[in-house]
C-alpha cells in the first residue's frame, strides 16, 4: 500500500510527511520530524509523556494516527517558548525546581499551558485533576503544582 | 500492517464505504481504543474509516424534542457544552470520567458506548437518562435505547453494514437530574470497578416520580435495575427506602472477580454507590 | 590523601542557597536527548522475542524464517553469547555471577519467567523487526513455576536450578563470623545471611512485652517514565560506541567487555540524559543485544523497550515476607530484636539482602538483635535495585510493631523511638560505631512539628515511622579545568540521576574557588575521559561526586597559587587563595595586587601552560542519613478508599547544598513510598504471567491521588565531608508504607500486615470487625 501524504502545520511552520496508514503521530513527530522533545512513555495513553495540542486540543500523541494530522494544527514543546524568551511556564518550572530527570516535563508543561489557556485561576485541585493524565516519578507532583500556579498568579497579571 | 485508510465526509460515503466489502471494518473516532488495543496487537485492522469528517457525527443540537450528541463528539467538547452540562449532569459525570483530559481531548461517548466495555463509564448514565442509539444502515436509520444497543463484553448490536451515528437524549423532565458514581483504586486515571447512574424526578411533595438505575462493571454489561428504581416510586427518600434501594441494586449485581476488584468488594461497594449517586441526584434538583 | 575529607564549618557564600538548575533550559524546552532520541546514520531497529512462559526448558529456536525476511540483518540467540561459568568476578565495585548474567540477558537451557529474552533482530524498519520476531519458531518444554517467596521456599517446590545449594553465613558481633554447613538437598534459596549480637534469648526472657507478627509485601516496580533505550555502533574495527540510558555507564561498560570478551577500552560508553533509574539503570538489558546485533549487522543497532517489555523483562523490586519478634521493657525499651527477612531475588540469586538485613533494626540501639535474611530465587525477573533497596521491605514490618508496641505500653511513637533510637557512638549489629548521627534530631523536630498537633476528625488517623540508610561513596573521578577565561569546566563520571548533582557540584566547585556557580559548568563525561567511576546509586552522586570535585579544585587552586607565585617571583607558601583571589600571605612578602582567577587564567601560557585539577578516589566516610515521617490518613470506612490528608518529612540532610533539590529528592520518594503502599503490586496469573504491565493496571499516584508534602531538612553535618553531605535520595521512601498502615491503624483500628493497602483489602478488615 503506498505511503500517505499529509500536510500540516507544526508550531506555526508547515510541513508535510509520507507516512503509513497505521503510523502514530508520536511515531512520526519523533522519527521523521526530529522532534524528540515529545516523549513516549508507554503507548497506551496512561502516562501523558505524548501530549500535544492538535487543533487546540490537548491529546495523546501516541493515541493519534499520523493520517489524522491532515490539515491540522499541532503544538509540540519545542513550539512553546516565545521568540527565543522561555514562556512563563517553562520558567516557573526551573525556578520552582519542578523537574528532576525530566522525561515528563515537556507532557506537563503542554498539558499545563492547555488547563491556564482555559481556566486562568484554578485552584490547587483542579490543577492536580487535570493534570492527572500525566505521571511523573521523580518530583511526587509537589513543585509542579506550586510551579503551575505561580505561572497562573503571574500570567493573570 | 497494511492497512487501508478512509476518511469520508458525509454518510452516504460511509455507507458505501460499509457495504463494499465483506472485510472487516474499524471505524476511528477519538481512537483512544482503537489504537490502545491495534498497539497490544489484539486487532489488525485492515481497513480504518475515519468519521470525524461527517458533520452529523461531530455536532451536538439542543432540539425541540431533546438534545443529540453526534457519535464521534469527544469528550471535552460534550463537557465545554454549557447547556447539555447543565441539562444532562449525571451523563457529564460520567464522560468525565472517560480518562485524562488527554484522552478526553479525543475520546467520544458514542466510542465508549460502541466499545462496550462492561465498565465504560458514559453508559449507566446514558441508560439512566433514556437516552437511544441512533443508527444508520444500508437500509436507512433505526434507534434503540442504549441499554439494548451493549449486547456483551466487546460486543454491540450494529451489523457490518452500520454505524451509530449519534445519541439521542429526550426531553429533560420538570424537577429532575441525575449523577453518575463510580469506584476506582486511585482518583483518575482508572478502569471503574463499580459504578452506578442514576436518573430522578421529584413530584411537588419531593417524592420521586421517576426513577430509572443503571449499574456498571458488575455483570457483562451495564445493568438496567429496575427492582432498584420501583422502590423509589412514590416514596420520599429516607433511610429506610435507601436501605431497599441499596439491597434491591445488590442483589441485581452478579460481578466477577478479576485483576481490579473481587465479586464480595463489587457487591458491597455498588450499593454505596448507588446510595451517593442518588443523594448526589437529590441534591442537583434541590438546588435547581 | 588521607582517606576522609574533613568536615570544615564555615562561613558559605554558595552552598546552600538555590540557583537555577543548568540542565533545566534542555529540559524544559525538550532538547535535552535521552536514550529514544539518540539517532545514528543508517541504523537498524532490534526487537526481542520473548518467553511467554514462567517457567520452561527451551527444546529449540528455528530462526530460518526470520533470517529470510527481506529488511532483515541481523537473528541472535543464546549461540552468539559465550556461556560463562559460575563465578563471582569483581566487575569495577560491582560483584556479579556472570553465569547469570548472560543468561539474563538471553536465555540459555530454560526460560525463567514471563519476558525473558530468548531471541533477537535488527532489521531495517520497526516494522520489519517485529514481524521478524513473530517469525521466530522456540519449542518449550513447560515446567511448574512458583513465584511467591514463602511458596519457593518450600521444600517441595519445583526448582529453578537443581545446582543451587544454600549458603548460609553467620556474622557474630565482636566474635567470628562462620559458614553454614552446605546442604545436600538444592533449594530455592540461594543465601542465608545472619547477624547476631548478644543473646536474644536472655532478652527476651526479661522482656515485659513480647510482639510476634509477619508480614507480606509485593513486588513493585521502580516505574520510570522512560522505558530503556539503546543505540550500538560496532564497526569493522572492533570498537564500539555505545549510546545508553543508566546510573554507571563505567559499570555498563565493565558488564559489555566481560559478557563480549571485549577490552574494556574498545567500548565507549556515552550515557543520555536519564529519564529516571531509581536503581532499576544499573544492569545490562539491551546493551550486549544491540552491540552483538551491530556486530552481525555493521551497522548501528537501536533499541528501545516498550511499556510492557519493561515491567516484564526488566528488575522489579523484591516482594518479601519479614517476621518481627521485638521484646520490651515496661518504659518502652526494645531489649531484644528478632527479625527474619524472606525475599525474591527472581530467576537469578541477587536480592538484596545485605542491606535489607543491615537497615532492620539500625536506627534502634538494641543490645540483643539477630537478623536472618533469605535470598530466593522464583519465576520472576530478576530484582534490581530501586530505592533503599531492602529497606522497605524490613521497615514495613519494623516500624508497625514498634507502632503496635507504643499503643499497648500507652506510650507516644515518636517517644518511644526517641527513647530507643540509635547515636553517636551506638553499636550496630553489623559492625559500624555510629559517628555523628542526626537521627533523634529528626523525632525531636517531628515531635515540635505543626503538623503533628492539628486535631483529627472520624476516621482519620496518624501513623509514624522512621528509615535509614548508611549511604556509600565508592570509586569516583573528575577532572576539572581552568578555563581560558576563569571560568570552570568540571568533567565527572558521576551521573545526574535528577538529583540534581550537576547543580551541586559546581555550587560545590564554586564555593571552593570563592567564585560565581554560573561560572562553573559540570558535564558528565563518556568512559573514555575519566577513570572509573561507580554508578549512582547508594545516594552517593552529590556525597561522593562531591568529595572529588572539591579535592580536584583544591588540586587546581594550589596549581594557581603557584602561578601567582610564579608572577610575584615569591614561594608558593607566601601565596593564600581567598574569594577567587591570589593575595600575598601577608604584607611582607611585597606589595603585589591580588590576582583573580580569570588574570591567572589568561596568563596560563605563559607561567606553565593550561591549569587543571583532577581526583581519582575510593570515597570514605558516607554519613548515614534517618528521617522521621508523619502521615494522616482518612478511610472511606463504606469503601475501604484510603485518602492522604497530610504528608511530613523530616529527614537529616547533613548539609543541603541546594535545599530544593533535597526537598524534591523527599517528595519524589515518598510519593513512590504512598503508591508502594496503597496500590502498586505486581499481579501474576496461575499460569505465572503478569497480568498488569502497563500503567493502566500498576497504579502509580498520580497527582491528585496525593497533597504537598511537607518538608523539614535537618542538617547534622557529616565529619567526613567537606560540606558535611549525607546522601538522602533513599531514606524518602522506607517510612511511608509503615507510615500509612500505622495511620490506617490509628483511625480505624484494624492492623494490616500485607502491602499493598488497597480498598477491598480494607473494606474487608472492615466488615470484619
Amino acid at each position: 500500500m503506498a505511503r500517505k501524504h499529509v500536510v500540516t502545520t507544526i508550531n506555526g511552520d508547515e510541513c508535510d510527511f509520507l507516512c503509513e496508514s497505521d503510523e502514530t503521530l508520536l511515531s512520526v513527530i519523533r522519527n521523521q520530524l526530529r522532534l524528540t522533545g515529545t516523549k513516549e512513555g508507554c503507548s497506551t495513553g496512561d502516562c501523558g509523556a505524548c501530549s500535544v495540542m492538535l487543533d487546540g486540543r490537548l491529546v495523546c500523541s501516541c493515541l493519534t494516527l499520523a493520517v489524522e494530522a491532515e490539515g491540522k494544527v499541532i503544538d509540540t514543546i519545542e513550539g512553546m517558548s516565545e521568540d527565543g524568551n522561555l514562556h512563563i511556564l517553562q520558567r516557573k518550572f526551573i525556578e520552582h525546581a519542578a523537574l528532576q530527570c525530566g522525561i515528563c516535563t515537556p507532557g506537563f508543561l503542554i498539558a499545563a499551558k492547555a488547563l491556564l489557556e482555559r481556566n486562568p485561576n484554578p485552584t490547587e485541585t483542579e490543577v492536580r485533576y487535570w493534570l492527572a493524565g500525566n505521571l511523573c516519578r521523580c518530583t511526587g507532583y509537589h513543585k509542579i503544582v506550586e510551579a503551575v500556579m505561580d505561572a497562573a498568579t503571574e500570567m493573570r497579571g | 500492517m497494511i492497512m487501508d485508510f478512509h476518511a469520508p465526509s458525509t454518510t452516504d460515503e460511509l455507507s458505501s464505504l460499509l457495504s463494499n466489502s465483506s472485510e472487516k471494518k474499524h471505524l476511528l473516532a477519538g481512537g483512544t481504543d482503537l489504537l490502545v488495543q491495534m498497539q497490544s496487537q489484539i486487532i489488525e485492522p485492515s481497513i480504518v474509516i475515519d468519521i470525524k469528517n461527517i458533520s452529523e457525527m461531530m455536532e451536538i443540537k439542543d432540539d425541540v424534542d431533546g438534545f443529540y450528541v453526534g457519535a464521534a463528539v469527544s469528550g471535552m467538547t460534550i463537557i465545554e457544552h454549557q447547556g447539555f452540562s447543565d441539562t444532562w449532569p449525571g451523563v457529564i459525570d460520567g464522560v468525565k470520567l472517560i480518562g485524562s483530559i488527554q484522552i478526553k481531548g479525543r475520546a467520544s461517548m458514542g466510542g465508549n458506548l460502541c466499545n462496550a466495555s462492561p465498565a465504560a463509564d458514559s453508559i449507566p448514565a446514558m441508560i439512566a437518562s433514556d437516552a437511544k442509539a441512533i443508527i444508520l444502515g444500508s437500509k436507512g436509520k433505526r434507534d434503540m435505547l442504549v441499554e439494548d444497543f451493549v449486547l456483551g463484553p466487546g460486543k454491540n448490536i450494529l451489523k457490518s453494514d452500520e454505524v451509530l451515528v449519534g445519541i439521542k437524549f429526550p426531553k429533560k423532565r420538570n424537577n429532575s437530574s441525575g449523577a453518575y458514581l463510580r469506584f476506582t483504586p486511585r482518583t483518575e486515571m482508572d478502569i471503574a470497578v463499580a459504578g452506578v447512574g442514576v436518573n430522578i424526578s421529584l413530584g411537588d411533595k419531593f417524592q420521586i416520580e421517576h426513577a430509572k438505575v443503571s449499574i456498571g462493571a458488575v455483570a457483562e454489561k451495564a445493568l438496567v435495575a429496575e427492582a432498584a428504581a420501583k422502590v423509589l416510586i412514590g416514596k420520599k427518600v429516607d433511610e429506610e427506602v435507601i436501605e431497599k434501594f441499596v439491597s434491591e441494586v445488590r442483589n441485581l449485581a452478579r460481578p466477577i472477580d478479576d485483576k481490579r476488584g473481587t465479586v464480595e468488594f463489587r457487591k458491597q461497594v455498588i450499593g454505596v454507590l448507588a446510595k451517593r449517586a442518588l443523594n448526589i441526584a437529590l441534591e442537583r434538583i434541590s438546588h435547581g | 590523601m588521607s582517606d576522609f575529607v574533613a568536615y570544615e564549618d564555615k562561613k558559605l557564600k554558595t552552598i546552600g542557597t538555590r540557583p537555577l538548575r543548568p540542565d533545566g533550559v534542555d529540559k524544559v524546552t525538550g532538547r535535552a536527548r535521552y536514550g529514544a532520541d539518540i539517532n545514528l546514520p543508517g541504523q537498524l531497529y532490534g526487537s526481542v522475542l520473548r518467553s511467554p512462559h514462567a517457567h520452561a526448558k527451551i527444546k529449540s529456536i528455528d530462526v530460518s524464517k526470520a533470517k529470510a525476511l527481506t529488511g532483515v540483518k541481523a537473528v541472535i540467540t543464546s549461540k552468539d553469547f559465550e556461556d560463562m561459568p559460575s563465578q563471582v568476578i569483581p566487575v569495577g565495585e560491582l560483584v556479579a555471577n556472570f553465569r547469570d548474567v548472560t543468561r539474563n540477558v538471553m536465555a540459555r537451557e530454560k526460560v525463567l519467567y514471563d519476558g525473558h529474552a530468548v531471541a533477537a533482530v535488527a532489521a531495517t524498519s520497526e516494522v520489519i523487526a517485529k514481524k521478524a520476531i513473530n517469525l521466530i519458531k522456540v519449542e518449550y518444554e513447560v515446567l511448574p513455576h512458583v513465584i511467591d517467596v514463602a511458596d519457593a521456599m518450600n521444600e517441595d517446590a519445583p526448582l529453578l536450578d537443581e545446582n543451587q545449594f544454600t549458603q548460609g553465613e553467620i556474622r557474630v558481633l565482636g566474635g567470628d563470623t562462620t559458614k553454614e554447613p552446605v546442604p545436600d538437598k538444592p533449594s530455592n534459596i540461594a543465601k542465608r545471611l545472619t547477624f547476631v549480637k548478644g543473646d536474644i534469648d536472655s532478652g527476651f526472657k526479661d522482656a515485659h512485652l513480647i510482639l510476634e507478627r509477619v508480614f507480606a509485601t509485593k513486588p513493585v516496580h521502580q516505574g520510570y517514565i522512560e522505558p530503556h533505550a539503546s543505540v550500538a555502533s560496532y564497526t569493522e574495527d572492533g570498537q564500539v560506541e555505545l549510546y545508553t540510558c543508566t546510573q554507571g555507564h563505567f559499570t555498563i561498560r565493565a558488564q559489555c567487555a566481560k559478557l563480549l570478551s571485549m577490552d574494556v577500552s574498545k567500548i565507549k560508553v556515552i550515557p543520555t540524559e536519564l529519564g529516571g533509574g531509581f536503581g532499576g539503570k544499573n544492569n545490562v538489558y539491551l546493551e550486549p543485544l544491540a552491540i552483538t546485533l551491530s556486530k552481525i549487522a555493521r551497522r548501528p543497532v537501536k533499541m528501545v523497550m516498550s511499556r510492557n517489555e519493561v515491567f516484564r523483562a526488566s528488575g522489579p523490586s523484591p516482594a518479601g515476607r519479614t517476621y518481627v519478634k521485638l521484646g520490651l521493657n515496661k518504659k518502652g525499651k526494645i531489649i531484644a530484636a528478632d527479625a527474619q527477612i524472606d525475599m525474591q531475588s527472581g530467576a537469578f540469586p541477587g536480592t538484596p539482602l545485605g542491606q535489607a538485613t543491615i537497615t532492620c533494626f539500625t536506627r534502634y540501639d538494641i543490645e540483643n538483635v539477630r537478623v536472618i535474611g533469605h535470598d530466593v530465587i522464583s519465576n520472576r525477573p530478576k530484582v534490581a535495585a530501586y530505592r533503599a533497596p531492602g529497606a522497605p521491605v524490613a521497615a514495613f514490618g519494623v516500624e508497625s510493631v514498634i507502632d503496635e508496641a507504643a499503643k499497648k505500653l500507652s506510650i507516644d511513637p515518636i517517644d518511644i523511638r526517641i527513647l530507643n533510637a540509635a547515636k553517636e557512638g551506638t553499636q550496630t549489629y553489623y559492625g559500624v560505631k555510629f559517628p555523628r548521627i542526626g537521627f533523634e534530631e529528626t523525632l525531636q523536630k517531628a515531635k515540635r512539628h505543626k503538623n503533628y498537633h492539628i486535631p483529627l476528625k472520624e476516621n482519620q488517623g496518624r501513623g509514624v515511622a522512621t528509615g535509614f540508610w548508611m549511604n556509600i561513596g565508592m570509586d569516583t573521578t573528575a577532572s576539572l579545568n581552568v578555563n581560558d577565561d576563569g571560568t570552570i569546566a568540571v568533567s565527572v563520571g558521576t551521573i545526574d540521576v535528577a538529583g540534581g548533582s550537576r547543580a551541586s557540584l559546581a555550587m560545590m566547585v564554586a564555593e571552593e574557588f570563592g567564585i560565581d556557580s554560573d561560572k562553573v559548568r559540570v558535564t558528565t563525561g563518556d568512559t573514555s575521559q575519566l577513570g572509573f567511576n561507580f554508578v549512582t546509586a547508594g545516594s552517593r552522586g552529590t556525597f561522593a561526586g562531591g568529595i572529588v570535585s572539591v579535592l580536584a579544585a583544591r588540586d587546581a587552586i594550589e596549581e594557581c597559587k603557584l602561578r601567582a607565585a610564579k608572577t610575584w617571583n615569591v614561594k608558593v607558601e607566601e601565596v593564600v587563595w581567598e574569594n577567587g583571589f591570589a593575595r600575598p600571605a601577608s604584607t611582607n612578602v611585597g606589595p603585589f595586587e591580588p590576582l583573580s582567577l580569570s588574570e591567572i587564567a589568561r596568563n596560563a601560557t605563559r607561567t606553565g601552560g593550561p591549569i587543571a585539577g583532577h581526583c581519582e578516589k575510593n570515597v570514605q566516610g558516607a554519613g548515614p542519613s534517618f528521617g522521621t515521617q508523619i502521615v494522616d490518613v482518612e478511610v472511606d470506612k463504606e469503601t475501604g478508599s484510603v485518602k492522604i490528608l497530610r504528608h511530613t518529612i523530616v529527614q537529616d540532610a547533613g548539609k543541603a547544598i541546594h535545599p530544593a533539590y533535597v526537598e524534591g529528592q523527599y517528595q519524589g520518594g515518598a510519593v513512590q513510598g504512598i503508591g508502594w503502599a496503597l496500590n502498586e503490586e505486581y499481579i501474576y496469573g496461575k499460569d505465572g504471567r503478569l497480568q498488569n504491565p502497563g500503567f493502566l493496571d500498576y497504579r502509580v499516584p498520580v497527582a491528585s491521588d496525593v497533597p504537598f508534602i511537607d518538608v523539614e531538612i535537618v542538617e547534622v553535618p557529616n565529619p567526613y565531608h567537606p560540606y558535611g553531605v549525607r546522601g538522602i535520595g533513599e531514606v524518602p521512601i522506607i517510612p511511608p508504607t509503615a507510615a500509612i498502615a500505622n495511620a490506617i491503624n490509628d483511625a480505624i483500628g484494624v492492623r494490616f500486615e500485607t502491602l499493598p493497602l488497597s480498598p477491598p483489602k480494607v473494606l474487608s478488615a472492615i466488615i470484619g470487625n
